[in-house]
C-alpha cells in the first residue's frame, strides 16, 4: 500500500493513503476535538459530514480550515491541529452551537454524559458571545412509546441519520429545513409513530446531545414500588447482565448477574425473575414450530413456508411489518421471551400466587428501546392490562439503582428467585448475534434426531460479521441457517429471499449491531466496537458456566408444560405465547 | 419560401415578456399581413437583446434600427412607416442621455460600443426555437470539427484558451475537462449548471432562452472530451421558458442526429435530460447540486472527493456553468489563440454581468475581461440614476463584496476582484448611490444567505444567522463597538470554517462594508446616526420654521398625531411620538422637513 | 427531417440556411457593405418599385453580391421613379432614377461591383426625412 507522509504539529508520520487527518493524529495520541464525527469501525460506517467544524485544522497552504474528520491526507501536508486561528474558530463555533441550544443541562437526561457538554468543558467556554435575544430554534416535542424528540437539543451532527438510513435502512429520519431551521426529523415533520419508525433506537444511541432519548419509565417503576396494593416483579433480560457493570465504572464484558438481582431485591421487587426463563420457553415454541414447518416441508408440503424467521426482535417485527408486509408469514409466530414472561406471569404465576392480574406488575429490564413500544402493542393487552406493564433500559436500571443509593460495586452476589428465574446457557447466549439460533439448534437438534448433542458449542453461528451462513448436520440432514444483524443487513437478507436466492431453512435476526448486547437502552458505547466484542464473550462465558446448557432441559419449563400448558404449541400455549403480525405498510 | 426583404427581430426574452411582447409580435404580424407585405416582411421572436431598460425591443433588419420601449400599440406605426415607406419612427428610437440625440443603430449606442458579445453572440440575433438559424450562423461545426480529432486534442484547446469557469469558481475548464477525462468510470456525466441563484443575475436564463444550442453543442463537446455518453441539464423550474426552449433546441437537435447515437456519423453518443431544481440557491454548489439531482436533499459534501472522481451517482462528472458552455464553440470556431487574445493575462474572454440597482441602463452586458468599473458603470450603464453620486458596487451576488469609488479604475477580471475583497461569481452587479446605507446593505445580503444556508454545518446555519442579528442590532441603533469587533471576528471565522462556497463567502459584504465603509458603521454606532437616512430606527424628521407654511398636510397625514401647529404657524414634530414613517417628509410640499 | 451525417453535410446545410440569415448577418456591420436602397413611397411602387426591388433582392441572393438592400420613403423625385440609392462603403451616395429591372442589374454590373458610374444619376440636393435629426 501506498505510504504517505506528512507532519502534524511538528511530528513527522508515515500513513497510508486514504487515511484522514483525525486518524492519523489520533495515531501519534493526537486527539483532536469533534463533535459530529464518528466511527462505527465494527459495522463499517462513518459518519463525517463535516458539519460541526469543531475539528479543523489548519493546513500550510490552504486558505481556510480545513475539517480534519474528513480531510485525507496527503504527501507532505503540514499540519497544524492548535494554533491560534485553530482555537479561536474552534471556541467561536463551539459558541456558535451553544448559542442555539437549550440551557437545561441540570435536568437534561443526558446531563453528565452529553458530549456536546464535555466538548464545551474541554474547550473551557465560560461565556457565549452572541447579541442579547438570540434567535433559538425551537421544533415540536415528539414523544413515542419508545422515544423522545427534543429537537431543540439537535447540533445536527447526523448522526442518527446515518444509523437510521445506512445501517439500519429504515429512512425515517433524514435531515428536514433550510438554515437556521434545519433539523433532523421524520419526513413533512410527522410523529415518530405515525413514520415508519422501528423505534429500534439506535438513533438514541449514537445521539451526542439529549436531543433523542428514551422515554424514561423510572417515576412508573418508583410509585409502582410504593403501591402497597400491588405486587411488582421484575425480569431482566440476558443481555443486561453484560453492561450493567460499565455503568458503575466495570470495565465491558464484567458479568453481574448476582449484583444486579440483590439490586433489584434493594430497590423492593417482589420476585427477581429472569427473562432467560422466557427465552427457553421460546426455544420451546420456536423449535417446536420450525421442527413442525421442517418436517412438513421434507415431507413434501408445498404450501409450508421457509426459512422460519425469528421473532424475537421487537424492532425486527416492525420493520418487515413496515417493509415487508407480503412476508408477514415467514417469522415464527412465538412472541418475544418479554411478552411470553409477561403472559406466563400473569397467568400461570398469578394464579399461583393468588393475585389478580391487575394488582401485579410485571416490570422488564431490556437492553432495548422497541420493547416499551412491544409491551404496550394491543394484541399485548388483556382487557386493557398489558401482559408487561413497564419497560426500563440497562441505563434507567443503573440509574435507579444509584437514586436509592445502593453500593452497586459492593453488593453480594444472589440468585433469581423461583420458578421464573431458572434458565439455561442457551437462554443467556439470546443476548448475542447467533445466539437465539444456536439455542434453536441445540434443542432442535435433539428433538430432531432423537439423538444426544455431544458439543453444545456451534462456533460457527457467532461472530459479529453482518450476515453469516452456516450449515448443521442434523444427522444427515442439512439445516441451512442464516443470521443477520443490524436491519439493513436484515433488509439484504429479506430481499434475497424475496428474490429466491437463499435456500434457508431457519433465519435469525437482530435489529441492533451485535445483537441486544448492542441494544439501544445498553450503556452508551460511542461507537467502540471493543465493548460489544467484550459483552459478547461475557455472554458465552456465562453460557458455558452453565450446568444445563439446552432449553428443553430447564427443569422449570418441564413442569411448566407438565402443570400449565401441556406440550409446545399446544392450544393454550398457542393462545398464551403466540403472536400474528399486522401490515404497516403505508 | 418567401424571400423576406426584412425582418423585424422582437425581444421574446422574459423580461420584455413581462412587458407584452408576445402582444406586439402578434400586432406586429397582423399589421404586416393587413399590408399585404406577409412575403416580404418576416418578425422573428428572438432571445433577449440584454437593454432590458429599454424594452421591449423591435430591431427592424437590414437598416438595424432600433427601437426601445415598444408597445402593441405602437405596431401599426411601425409597420405604416418603416415596413411600408421605410421611415423610421423616430419617437421610439433611442435617445443619447447627454446629446438627447436620437440614436437609430446600436451599435452607436453607449450601452453596446464597448461590449463583446462572444457567449451572448446569438442573443436577440436569432430565434431560439429554429435550430436552422444557430446552424447558420455556424452551428455545430465546432462540434464536427471535434468530433474529427481525438478529445486530447480538443482538452488542448480549452485548455490554451484560458476559459475559466463563469460560475462564480473561476477554475480553470480546460483543466476540469481533463481531470474528468482521466477519471475512470464506466459511465460519466455532463452537468450543465443553470441554477442561477444570484439576486439580480439573469444570464445564464437569458443565455438559455436566447440560445440554447449553443450549450447544448459545447455540452456535447465536453462529452466527447471526457468520454461521457449522458448530459444532464439542472435548472431551477421558475425558469419555465428557458425549459421550454432547450427541450425545443432537443428534440430539433436529436432531429437533425446533433444528439443521440452515432452524432454526425462519428460513432460518438450524447443525449442530454433535464433535471429541475427547486431553486435553492446552495444546489448551485456542484455537490449539493449533484445530491439535488440524485433526488437527495440539496446539500454540500466535504470536496474530495470531486465530482470529477465522483459525482452524479459516484460515476466521474464534469460540471460547468451555462456561460460556461456557451464559451465554447465561438473558441473552436475561432481559434484557443483569438479567445486567449481578449482579456487580461489570467482571465481571457469575456464576461457577463447582470446591471442592476442604481444605474440607468440596467441590463445584460459582456464586456472583456479588464474592462474597468468606470467604463462599465459610466459608458454602457450610463450612469447614477437621477443624477446621484456613486457609493459601492456589489459584485458577485450575495457572495461578493462591495467596491468603491477607488476601485473604479480597477481592470474586472478574477484575481483583481478577488483582490479588492469581492469576487467575480456569476456576474451580478448592483450598483448604489449615496442613497444606500452599507450596513443595511451587508444586512440584506445577510438575509439573503440565512435564507439559502443548507443548514448542515455550524458556522453557516448558525454564525450567519448571528451576523444577521448583529447587523440588525447595529441598524437599530443599539449596536456597540464590541458588536462591531465581534461581527469582523466571527465573519473571519465563518470564511475560514464553513463547508461550502456559499458559507465561505457569506461574510464577503460585511467584512467588506466595515473594510471600505468602517465610518459609515462608527456613525451608526457611536453616533447613533444613519448617514444615508436609510435607517428608520435613527431618523428624526425636523420642521425647518423657515420654510414650514403652515399648511397643516404634515399634520393631517402624521398616523401617530405627533406634528402639532396652528395654520400658517410653523409646525412642530414631537420626536417622542414621532414613529418615523416618513409619511409627513413625503407630503410636504415646501421641503420644510428635513430628516437628521 | 433526416439526419445529417458529416461535417460536409452540415456545411451544405449551412451554406442553404444562411442566406435567410444573410440580412441580419450584414446588418450587424452595414457600414461595410453597399447599401442599396429603394424608393417605396406610394409614388415609387405605382412606378414599379416594388418589381424592381424584387428583381435586385432576387440578383444578390443568386449571386451572394454583398449588399444590404433597404427600402427608403419618397425622396423628391417622383417624376423620376422608381429611384435607387447605392451608398457605396465610405462614398457620397448616388441616386438614380427611372429605374427598371434591366437597368438596376446594369447598376449592379457596373457600379455595385465595379464603381463605374452609368447614365441616369441624379443630382444629390435633398434631404429625407429619416436623415434628419
Amino acid at each position: 500500500m501506498d505510504k504517505i507522509k506528512l507532519t502534524i504539529d511538528n511530528n513527522e508520520i508515515e500513513v497510508e493513503k486514504g487515511v484522514t487527518i483525525f486518524q492519523a493524529a489520533k495515531r501519534i495520541g493526537i486527539d483532536i476535538p469533534a463533535l459530529c464525527y464518528m466511527n462505527l469501525e465494527n459495522l463499517g460506517v462513518e459518519n463525517r459530514p463535516g458539519g460541526c467544524r469543531i475539528c479543523v485544522v489548519e493546513v500550510e497552504g490552504r486558505r481556510n480550515l480545513a475539517p480534519s474528520c474528513s480531510t485525507v491526507c496527503t504527501p507532505g501536508m503540514v499540519v497544524h491541529t492548535h494554533t491560534m486561528r485553530v482555537i479561536n474558530a474552534r471556541r467561536t463555533v463551539l459558541e456558535l452551537i451553544l448559542s442555539d441550544h437549550p440551557k437545561d443541562c441540570l435536568v437534561c437526561s443526558k446531563n453528565g454524559r452529553c458530549e456536546l457538554q464535555s466538548l464545551a468543558a474541554r474547550l473551557g467556554i465560560r461565556e457565549i458571545h452572541s447579541v442579547e435575544n438570540a434567535a433559538v430554534s425551537t421544533y415540536k416535542k415528539d414523544s413515542s412509546p419508545s422515544l423522545k424528540r427534543d429537537m431543540d437539543k439537535c447540533v445536527m451532527c447526523r448522526r442518527c441519520e446515518t444509523m437510521c438510513n445506512e445501517v439500519q435502512t429504515v429512512g425515517a429520519l433524514s435531515a428536514i429545513n433550510r438554515g437556521f431551521n434545519a433539523v433532523v426529523a421524520p419526513a413533512f415533520e410527522q410523529r415518530l409513530v405515525d413514520s415508519n419508525c422501528t423505534f429500534c433506537g439506535q438513533c438514541v444511541a449514537v445521539c451526542p446531545t439529549g436531543a433523542l432519548t428514551e422515554v424514561d419509565h423510572t417515576p412508573k417503576i418508583i410509585s409502582a414500588l410504593m403501591d402497597p396494593s400491588k405486587k411488582v416483579i421484575v425480569q431482566t433480560a440476558p443481555a443486561v447482565r453484560a453492561a450493567l457493570g460499565e455503568e458503575f465504572g466495570m470495565a465491558p464484558g464484567t458479568l453481574v448477574t448476582g449484583k444486579m438481582v440483590s439490586a433489584l431485591r434493594r430497590l423492593g421487587f417482589d420476585k427477581v425473575f429472569d427473562t432467560d426463563f422466557a427465552a427457553d420457553l421460546t426455544i420451546m415454541e420456536e423449535g417446536t414450530e420450525l421442527l413442525d414447518r421442517l418436517g412438513r416441508f421434507l415431507g413434501g408440503d408445498k404450501d409450508v413456508k421457509l426459512p422460519i424467521l425469528t421473532s424475537c426482535c421487537p424492532a425486527w417485527v416492525n420493520f418487515i411489518e413496515h417493509n415487508y408486509p407480503d412476508m408477514l408469514d415467514v417469522p415464527s409466530s412465538a412472541k418475544s421471551p418479554q411478552q411470553m414472561f409477561g403472559a406466563i406471569a400473569k397467568t400461570y404465576f398469578a394464579d399461583k400466587m393468588g393475585i389478580d392480574r391487575k394488582d401485579l406488575v410485571v416490570v422488564s429490564v431490556m437492553p432495548c428501546l422497541a420493547k416499551k413500544y412491544e409491551c404496550q402493542r394491543e394484541e399485548f393487552l388483556v382487557d386493557g392490562n398489558p401482559d408487561v406493564d413497564y419497560s426500563i433500559s440497562t441505563r434507567e436500571l443503573a440509574s435507579l439503582i444509584k437514586e436509592a443509593n445502593i453500593d452497586f460495586n459492593s453488593l453480594p452476589d444472589e440468585d433469581f428467585d423461583a420458578p421464573l428465574g431458572e434458565s439455561t446457557g442457551a437462554a443467556v447466549i439470546f443476548g448475542a448475534t447467533g445466539g437465539v439460533i444456536e439455542a434453536a439448534v441445540r434443542t432442535a437438534y435433539e428433538i430432531f434426531t432423537g439423538k444426544k448433542l455431544d458439543k453444545v458449542d456451534f462456533k460457527e453461528l457467532r461472530g459479529l460479521e453482518g450476515i453469516r451462513h452456516a450449515t448443521i448436520d442434523f444427522n444427515g440432514t442439512k439445516i441451512n441457517i442464516g443470521i443477520a444483524h443490524t436491519l439493513g443487513n436484515a433488509r439484504k437478507l429479506l430481499d434475497g429471499i424475496r428474490a429466491g436466492m437463499y435456500n434457508f431453512h431457519a433465519i435469525e435476526i437482530m435489529a441492533c449491531p451485535g445483537g441486544c448486547i448492542g441494544g439501544a437502552g445498553q450503556p452508551f458505547h460511542h461507537g467502540d466496537g471493543s465493548v460489544i466484542q467484550a459483552r459478547m464473550e461475557a455472554i458465552y462465558r456465562e453460557d458455558s458456566g452453565k450446568k444445563i446448557r439446552k432449553s428443553h432441559e430447564n427443569p422449570y419449563i418441564i413442569k411448566l408444560y407438565e402443570e400449565f400448558l401441556g406440550h409446545p404449541m399446544s392450544e393454550k400455549a398457542h393462545h398464551l405465547l403466540h403472536t400474528c403480525y399486522f401490515d404497516k405498510h403505508d | 419560401m418567401p424571400n423576406y426583404k426584412m425582418s423585424l427581430l422582437c425581444c421574446g426574452g422574459t423580461g420584455c415578456r413581462a412587458s407584452q411582447s408576445v402582444e406586439i409580435v402578434e400586432r406586429l404580424r397582423e399589421e404586416i399581413r393587413k399590408a399585404g407585405m406577409e412575403n416580404d416582411a418576416q418578425v422573428v421572436v428572438t432571445g433577449c437583446f440584454g437593454f432590458c431598460e429599454k424594452g421591449p425591443i423591435v430591431k427592424v433588419i437590414p437598416d438595424n434600427t432600433f427601437y426601445t420601449s415598444v408597445k402593441p400599440e405602437d405596431a401599426e406605426e411601425i409597420v405604416r412607416e418603416h415596413v411600408v415607406k421605410g421611415r423610421k419612427v423616430t419617437r421610439l428610437l433611442y435617445e443619447d442621455p447627454d446629446t438627447k440625440t436620437h440614436i437609430s443603430d446600436s451599435k452607436h449606442m453607449g450601452f453596446y460600443q464597448k461590449q463583446l458579445r462572444i457567449a451572448l453572440r446569438n442573443c436577440g440575433f436569432i430565434n431560439p426555437e429554429n435550430i436552422d438559424e444557430y446552424i447558420a450562423r455556424d452551428g455545430y461545426e465546432a462540434l464536427a470539427k471535434v468530433l474529427q480529432g481525438t478529445p486530447q486534442e480538443a482538452i488542448e484547446t480549452v485548455k490554451k484558451s484560458g476559459l475559466r469557469g463563469r460560475g462564480g469558481g473561476g477554475f480553470p475548464t480546460g483543466l476540469k475537462w481533463e481531470i474528468a477525462s482521466k477519471s475512470r468510470g464506466d459511465q460519466k456525466y455532463v452537468v450543465c449548471n443553470a441554477d442561477e441563484g444570484d439576486p439580480g443575475a439573469f444570464m445564464d436564463r437569458s443565455i438559455l432562452e436566447s440560445d440554447p444550442n449553443s450549450v447544448i453543442e459545447a455540452m456535447a463537446i465536453c462529452g466527447y472530451c471526457i468520454g461521457a455518453t449522458k448530459g444532464l441539464v439542472y435548472i431551477r423550474a421558475e425558469y419555465p421558458l428557458a425549459v421550454k426552449r432547450l427541450q425545443i433546441a432537443m428534440q430539433q437537435a436529436r432531429n437533425y442526429g446533433l444528439l443521440g447515437q452515432d452524432i454526425l456519423g462519428s460513432g460518438f453518443d450524447f443525449d442530454i435530460d433535464i433535471r429541475y431544481g427547486a431553486g435553492a440557491f446552495v444546489c448551485g454548489e456542484e455537490t449539493a447540486l449533484i445530491h439535488s439531482m440524485e433526488g437527495k436533499r440539496g446539500e454540500p459534501t466535504v470536496k474530495p472527493p470531486f465530482p470529477a472522481e465522483s459525482g452524479y451517482l459516484g460515476k466521474p462528472t464534469n460540471v460547468n456553468n451555462v456561460e460556461t458552455f456557451a464559451n465554447i464553440p465561438v473558441i473552436f470556431l475561432k481559434g484557443p489563440e483569438w479567445f486567449a487574445s481578449i482579456g487580461t493575462e489570467k482571465s481571457k474572454g469575456t464576461k457577463v454581468f447582470a446591471l442592476a440597482g442604481k444605474i440607468n441602463n440596467v441590463g445584460l452586458i459582456e464586456v472583456p475581461m479588464g474592462t474597468t468599473l468606470r467604463e462599465v458603470i459610466y459608458d454602457i450603464g450610463g450612469g447614477i440614476k437621477n443624477g446621484k453620486e456613486f457609493k459601492a458596487v456589489q459584485t458577485g451576488g450575495p457572495s461578493g463584496g462591495c467596491l468603491t469609488k477607488k476601485h473604479l479604475d480597477t481592470p474586472i477580471d478574477y484575481d483583481n476582484l478577488t483582490a479588492a475583497g469581492s469576487m467575480m461569481g456569476s456576474g451580478g452587479m448592483i450598483v448604489m448611490d449615496e442613497d444606500d446605507c452599507m450596513v443595511s446593505v451587508a444586512k440584506f445580503y445577510l438575509q439573503f444567505t440565512v435564507d439559502e444556508s443548507c443548514g448542515k454545518c455550524a458556522p453557516c446555519r448558525i454564525g450567519n444567522k448571528r451576523l444577521e442579528e448583529i447587523l440588525d442590532k447595529i441598524t437599530q441603533g443599539k449596536g456597540t463597538m464590541e458588536d462591531l469587533e465581534y461581527l469582523r471576528n466571527l465573519s473571519k471565522v465563518i470564511k475560514d470554517t464553513a463547508l461550502c462556497g456559499l458559507g465561505q463567502t457569506s461574510p464577503n459584504p460585511v467584512l467588506s462594508t466595515i473594510d471600505n465603509f468602517y465610518d459609515e458603521y462608527v456613525a451608526h454606532i457611536v453616533d447613533k446616526k444613519c448617514p444615508a437616512h436609510r435607517c428608520k430606527a435613527m431618523r428624526v424628521y425636523v420642521i425647518d420654521p423657515d420654510k414650514c407654511k403652515g399648511c397643516t398636510a404634515c399634520a393631517r397625514v402624521c398616523p401617530a398625531g405627533a406634528i402639532q401647529g396652528e395654520v400658517r404657524q410653523a409646525h412642530v414634530i414631537d420626536t417622542g411620538k414621532c414613529i418615523r414613517c416618513g409619511a409627513c417628509y413625503d407630503k410636504c410640499k415646501f421641503n420644510a422637513i428635513n430628516v437628521q | 427531417m433526416s439526419k445529417i451525417k458529416s461535417l460536409d453535410e452540415l456545411r451544405r446545410m449551412k451554406a442553404r440556411l444562411e442566406n435567410e440569415m444573410d440580412i441580419r448577418e450584414k446588418s450587424n456591420n452595414p457600414e461595410k457593405f453597399t447599401q442599396i436602397r429603394v424608393a417605396m413611397a406610394t409614388c415609387g411602387i405605382a412606378a414599379g418599385a416594388r418589381v424592381v426591388m424584387n428583381a435586385i433582392v432576387d440578383r444578390v441572393e443568386k449571386d451572394r453580391i454583398p449588399v444590404i438592400v433597404t427600402q427608403g420613403g419618397c425622396m423628391g423625385y417622383c417624376y423620376a421613379e422608381p429611384t435607387i440609392e447605392v451608398r457605396r462603403p465610405g462614398e457620397e451616395p448616388v441616386v438614380f432614377g427611372h429605374v427598371d429591372s434591366a437597368k438596376a442589374m446594369e447598376i449592379i454590373d457596373k457600379y455595385v461591383l465595379h464603381g463605374e458610374l452609368v447614365d441616369g444619376v441624379i443630382p444629390v440636393n435633398y434631404q429625407t426625412i429619416s436623415d434628419k435629426k
